[in-house]
């Protein structure tokens, strides 16, 4: 499934991908009566944060992700993607764990738990997150 | 025994997790970034990814208003502020910035551990030092 007008998008992958993410955060939220939000979850494991969730279960977590990003990845013969040098991964990096602390929540504990549950930091947030990417994007894109 | 059945649920919650992520394409930097460059050749995949994520989780979120207690848990553990302060707003926008430098937020930067783990390695550990950096500032902040 293609859109003429932006040759690029893969909705099809993006829904399927999306379903799964959003049955991995209902798993959570159903059976462990917790939010999947990967930057918490990632502050509890390495003892940077609070919460009720154990740190092995946050490791837990933690473990699955690369897990089945190996496992699609050969399912689907999937080439490795390219990634910034590592001076720009640095900075970035610093400002999303940063960010995401300050902000409590990233993509996924504000964007798909949050905004799902019509939690109004969580709608703020995202609106906020995507606005301040879409800058960014577009001030690199107008600099270089 | 008893430390694999606490483990294997979150395990298996982050496992699909990764591989959805990394079906839709958001371990690929370039498509995330992609998305955020609305003024440029716009890629709408990731709509579609939040928009199957939060189908599935509103679903969710009405069963979890009809369950005493979650299926392996004693009781919810859940978010409950509603008041929009500046650390929300502020850490949304750091966040956001460096989502679109290096187009990585956390879930899909610790997916690809295992596609490519040595390009995405800088990212995860200045993200690591980004969240023990915010804490320190925190505790200072509150003891001051």
């Amino acid at each position: 499934m293609t859109f003429d007008a932006f040759p690029y998008a893969q909705p099809l992958h993006g829904l399927v991908g999306g379903l799964l993410i959003g049955l991995a955060a209902a798993m959570m939220l159903l059976g462990a009566g917790r939010i999947a939000g990967v930057s918490g979850i990632t502050a509890r494991a390495t003892g940077l944060g609070k919460g009720d969730m154990s740190p092995s279960s946050a490791w837990g977590f933690l473990a699955g992700l690369p897990i089945g990003a190996a496992v699609v990845a050969v399912l689907l013969g999937l080439a490795p993607a390219r990634f910034a040098e590592w001076p720009v991964l640095v900075v970035a990096g610093l400002l999303v764990g940063f960010g995401t602390r300050m902000g409590s929540g990233c993509t996924s504990g504000h964007g798909v738990c949050g905004v799902s549950r019509f939690s109004a930091r969580s709608i703020v947030a995202t609106v906020t997150f995507i606005a301040a990417g879409v800058i960014t994007v577009a001030l690199i894109g107008a600099l270089s | 025994m008893s430390l694999i059945r606490k483990l294997l649920p979150p395990l298996i919650s982050g496992a699909l997790f990764g591989a959805g992520l990394t079906v839709s394409g958001m371990t690929d930097p370039a498509r995330v970034r992609g998305f955020l460059d609305v003024f440029g050749q716009w890629d709408p995949t990731l709509v579609f990814v939040m928009g199957g994520a939060v189908l599935v989780m509103a679903v969710a979120w009405r069963i979890q208003s009809r369950m005493a207690h979650p299926v392996f848990g004693e009781k919810f553990s859940l978010p409950d502020r509603s008041d929009l302060d500046r650390p929300l707003i502020v850490g949304s926008i750091l966040f956001g910035v460096g989502w679109g430098i290096a187009g990585l937020c956390p879930g899909p930067a610790i997916a690809s551990l295992a596609l490519s783990p040595l390009s995405v390695l800088p990212f995860v550990a200045a993200m690591l030092a980004g969240m023990a950096l915010q804490k320190l500032l925190t505790q200072r902040a509150r003891a001051a």
